[in-house]
Order: structure tokens, then sequence, then C-alpha cells
């Protein structure tokens, strides 16, 4: 593309380093900006700007948050006995619509894949053991995918947790709600069977 | 099951053909290069959904053609069912059963089952460990859907275990318990594919015995074996033995990976000992029991495809493959050939219904001959 501007094909560049965004949309994106008041521009960049450089990682969960605690993990209404371990912040925000789980989190940022060069290290779960250790935990909810690098992280975990008294369990996986059986692939199929579930009203 | 009519259009050096074919033997004669083997190719596409010989689609386009189409219309008890495959240049791969697209092509593999002899065979027995391992997966997974599905799951594992290995060896730090996870998983996989494999082999080598024997009259003795670390240890303990090795060379030295067949004639083994004709024997007497294996657990008989099968082998050997073949143990046959004499030659006598299309340059001629 040849930009008659050198800060349009700066600004261009920027917003094309973004997911999902080519040299076209991101040229739509900043001529649309350029048309925009400069207070609003300034507002948007400000945020991005604040975003980056005042948000914190609350220091119990890894959870992102405003402060050195997260809102979750201060409030005095959560039960901090029962930790659901989660991929990342996204996961939590998922529970959260739920309005089922009252837990606390614990926040990995990613999923053991040594293919992809992540090892435990280089996750959140050093912390985890530490808070297993040093409060009273009741029970862990392992909540992680259904893929094979999130076993392989359920599998890592329970080793490491698996000394101390807590109870530790994973999400239920199988047929999902209004899913009909005919449809359900044969792996969800086997397994919900193999891990079938008493019945009780 | 059998292929009662074939058309082409833009494929390989065909513009368009059609063939009425027969339920019996058909016979592809012509000279080098005249397309004998594509028509081979084309009824492997219908069975399998990809080439024998050439693993990238779009080069079986005619030249400066934007697609190729195969139609094949198959009798199954009694009821027709028309297959179409058609690729567009730059675009993704059509597969149609009666008109309506497949969503996965693995739903279509196993419905049509086909086994093509060719001398490309050779590789089954010259080249390294793979090719071997390649066969036995690609005659289980035709009858087996899970097995692939398991296949994949512990090569995926394997190249997990391997990135930790070198992950060790440039970081230096060795954590025992992630080791341990990744080992199980791969356990788990591995203990099943060896089960599979197992169960396939005991099937399968008696039945290659049998037609090696018959194809030979027992002139020399030949042996298959099945080997795999597995056989020697648990693979928990296989794992764990050689964890210090594997850190080494960073890599894993142990599991279903380094499965092999070994091959053998008269005691040497075959890939150094055995003539060019004893390797085709051989090879045939491989591709039939898959045959044979394949008809077990479908309940009818694949089709049968030859290429280029005459060649290296003695006049006897010849006669004795296509009374077997021509025998009620297997169905519909399609073979190729340079000589239509020496064709006419070899079924003479047999007492089969043999029809003969001359290829000539991308065009086939269909001449009845009783």
């Amino acid at each position: 593309m040849n930009f008659s501007s050198r800060l349009l094909e700066n600004a261009v560049n920027e917003f094309s380093k973004l997911p999902g965004i080519g040299q076209k949309t991101a040229l739509r994106l900043v001529l649309h900006l350029l048309s925009q008041p400069s207070e609003d521009v300034g507002r948007f960049s400000e945020s991005i700007v604040r975003l980056k450089k005042e948000i914190r990682f609350c220091k119990i969960c890894g959870n992102i948050s405003d402060a050195e605690v997260c809102e979750i993990c201060t409030s005095p209404k959560r039960d901090k006995t029962l930790i659901c371990i989660v991929e990342d912040t996204r996961d939590v925000m998922a529970i959260e619509n739920t309005n089922q789980y009252f837990g606390v989190y614990h926040v990995l940022g990613g999923l053991i894949s040594p293919m992809d060069g992540v090892g435990p290290s280089e996750l959140n779960i050093e912390p985890l053991v530490e808070r297993a250790r040093t409060s009273p935990v009741q029970e862990v909810i392992l909540a992680l995918s259904a893929t094979m690098e999130g076993d392989t992280t359920i599998f890592y975990i329970y080793k490491k947790l698996k000394d101390f008294p807590c109870k530790i369990s994973t999400i239920a996986r199988g047929i999902a709600f209004g899913g009909e059986i005919e449809y359900a692939d044969e792996i969800t199929l086997a397994r919900s069977i193999a891990t079938r579930v008493p019945y009780g009203v | 099951m059998w292929l009662e009519k074939l058309s082409l259009l833009n494929f390989k050096n065909y513009e368009e053909a059609e063939l009425a074919l027969s339920p019996s033997v058909n016979a592809f004669t012509g000279d080098n290069g005249a397309g004998k083997t594509n028509l081979l190719d084309a009824i492997h596409y219908l069975s399998l959904c990809k080439s024998y010989f050439n693993p990238i689609d779009s080069q079986q386009i005619k030249n400066a053609c934007d697609f190729f189409m195969i139609q094949g219309v198959f009798d199954m008890d009694g009821s027709n069912e028309v297959i179409s495959c058609s690729l567009k240049r730059n675009q993704k791969k059509q597969f149609r059963r009666n008109k309506k697209e497949y969503q996965r092509l693995a739903d279509h593999i196993g419905l049509f089952p086909s086994v093509m002899i060719s001398p490309n065979d050779v590789s089954i027995i010259i080249e390294g460990s793979e090719e071997r391992r390649r066969f036995i997966d690609n005659v289980i997974s035709q009858t087996d859907g899970h097995y692939l599905d398991e296949l994949i799951i512990y090569n995926k594992n394997l190249l997990n275990r391997n990135a930790l290995l070198k992950r060790i060896a440039e970081r230096g730090q060795y954590d025992p318990e992630l080791m341990e996870v990744i080992d199980d998983q791969m356990i788990a996989s591995g203990e099943k594919i060896f089960e599979k494999r197992k169960a396939f082999m005991s099937v399968f080598i008696p039945v290659f015995e049998k037609h090696y024997k018959y194809l030979t009259e027992d002139a020399e003795q030949v042996e298959l074996i099945y080997d795999s670390p597995l056989f020697h240890d648990e693979f928990a303990g296989l794992l764990k033995k050689s964890v210090e090795r594997d850190r080494f060379l960073q890599r894993t030295t142990m599991g279903i990976h380094k499965d092999d067949l070994s091959f053998s004639v008269n005691g040497m083994p075959m890939k150094k000992f055995g003539s060019q004709g004893q390797q085709k024997s051989f090879l045939i007497a491989l591709k039939l029991a898959q045959y044979s294996f394949l008809q077990l657990k479908k309940g009818y008989k694949p089709l049968l495809l030859l290429d280029d099968i005459f060649d290296k082998l003695d006049d006897k050997r010849i006669k004795k493959l296509m009374q077997m073949v021509s025998h009620d143990d297997f169905g519909q046959i399609f073979l190729t050939d340079t000589n239509r004499d020496r064709i006419e030659g070899i079924f003479e006598g047999i007492g089969v219904g043999l029809t003969i299309f001359e290829v000539r340059k991308g065009v086939v001629q269909n001449e009845e001959t009783e």
C-alpha cells in the first residue's frame, strides 16, 4: 500500500499488528479515528496507555485486577476455601457469568504444552501449591479445557496437590444441555457413559 | 460390491473417458505412458479419497485445465451408489455419495475398500521401518475408526515428550513429575495401539503365509514377524529405564513408534537376500493378505487393483496368481499390462470373464473378449 503520509502509515502498521486485523481493516479504522473529535481519540489512546501501565495481576489468584488483590479475592462473600483453577481471565469471566460459583479462582495463564515451549515454570502453578500449603483450602476444582494440553495440566497439578488434605475435583465432561445423544461425538459419549453419575432428585 | 461404471474428466492424461466395467477381470493394455495406471489410480480415489502414487491432489488435474472429476457407479447388493470426487484448482476436494457431499472424508474411507498392488510397494521392503508401520496403520485404520484417533493422540504425545527432552537439555532443569505426566499419557495411548496391532498381526500373519505358500508352491520359506519394544517389557518400565538415554539423545527411544515388521527368506533378511522376483512375490502375498483381512472385517470383497504385476515374476507364479485371484475368494479385479497377447495367454483356460480395454494416449477403447 502507498501512503500519502508517514504518520498514516505508522498508525496503519500498528493497527495491523492486532489479531484479526489486516492492512485494509487497519486503514479503515485509522481513517475513522482521524474523522473523530480530538477528545474521543484522546480518551481512546489514554485508555490503552493506562491499560498497559496500570493494570496489575492479583497477587493471590493471578487474575487481571486494578489493585494488588482483585475484587473476587477481597470480597467477604466469597468462600476462600474453594478454589477454581482456570486457564485465563476469559474463563473467569465465563464462570462469573453463570452466577453459580461463590468460591475464588486461580488463573494459570496457559496450559502445559512442551511442544509450544510452555512448561510448568511459565505458568502460575508454584504460587498455587504455595496457596494450598498456607491457606485452609477444602476443595480445588480443575476447570480446564478438555484437550490434551488440558489433561496434561490437570494431571500435573493433581500430582502437585495430591498430598494436601484438600479435595480435588474436575468439572464434568459429557453431553451438553439441549444436546441430543445421537449427535454427540463418540469420544464424548463413551466418556459420559464411563463416568456416569448416580441419579437423584 | 463392484464398480459398474467409471467416468473421468480432465484427470491426469484423460480429457474425457467413460468405461463400462465387468464384475470379474478388467484388463487395461497399452504402451508406456498411455494412461493405464491412471485408471487404477482413479478407482483408488473413489475408494480412499486420494491417489495411491501422489499425495498432491492438484497435480492430478490435466495440464492447462482448472479441475478434474472422477465419478463411479458402484453396485452394492443390487442397488446403485454414485460416488464422485472433484477438485477445482486452489479449492478443497469435494467428495459426494449419491450427490450428497461428505463432511468428513474419513466417513467414506472403508465403505468401498480396495487393495492396490504396484511396483512402488517395494519400498515396504527396502525403505525404513516407517514404511512398514504406514502399511500396518493403513490396513488397521480402514477397519477400525478409533485406531487413527489413538495414533494421532500418541504422535502428539510423542512430539510433546521430545520437546520436553530438548527443553530439559537446554535449560538443565529436570522436572520428573512433568515427565511422569507426559509418560502416563503416552503409555495409555501406546498400549492401546500395541494391543490393536498385536490382534491384527495374529490374524494377518497366518493369512499371509497361506497366500505365499500357494503362490510359490513352497519354493522358499518366508517369515513375517511383528516386532515391538513392548514385547520385551511393559511400556512404563521401558520409558523409565531409557530416561537417561532419552535425555542424552533428546528424543524418545522407546515406544510403538519403534515397531517394525521383519521379513525374511530362508532365514535371511528379505531386503538383502531376496531376489527381485522373491521380493515381488512377498509383497503380493502381503497385499493379498491385506485383501483377505479387509474382506473378513467388511463381509464383502474389496476391489483388487493390480498395477504391472507380471513384471519380474516367472510364468509359473503368474499363472498361479491369476488362478488364485480369479477364484471365488476375490471379486472384481483391475489390472494393467503393456502386452495384450500375454494377458490373453494367461487367462486362456482359467475360465473367467476377461474384459480388455485398449488404452492409447488417454483414450480408452472397450473391446469385449471372452
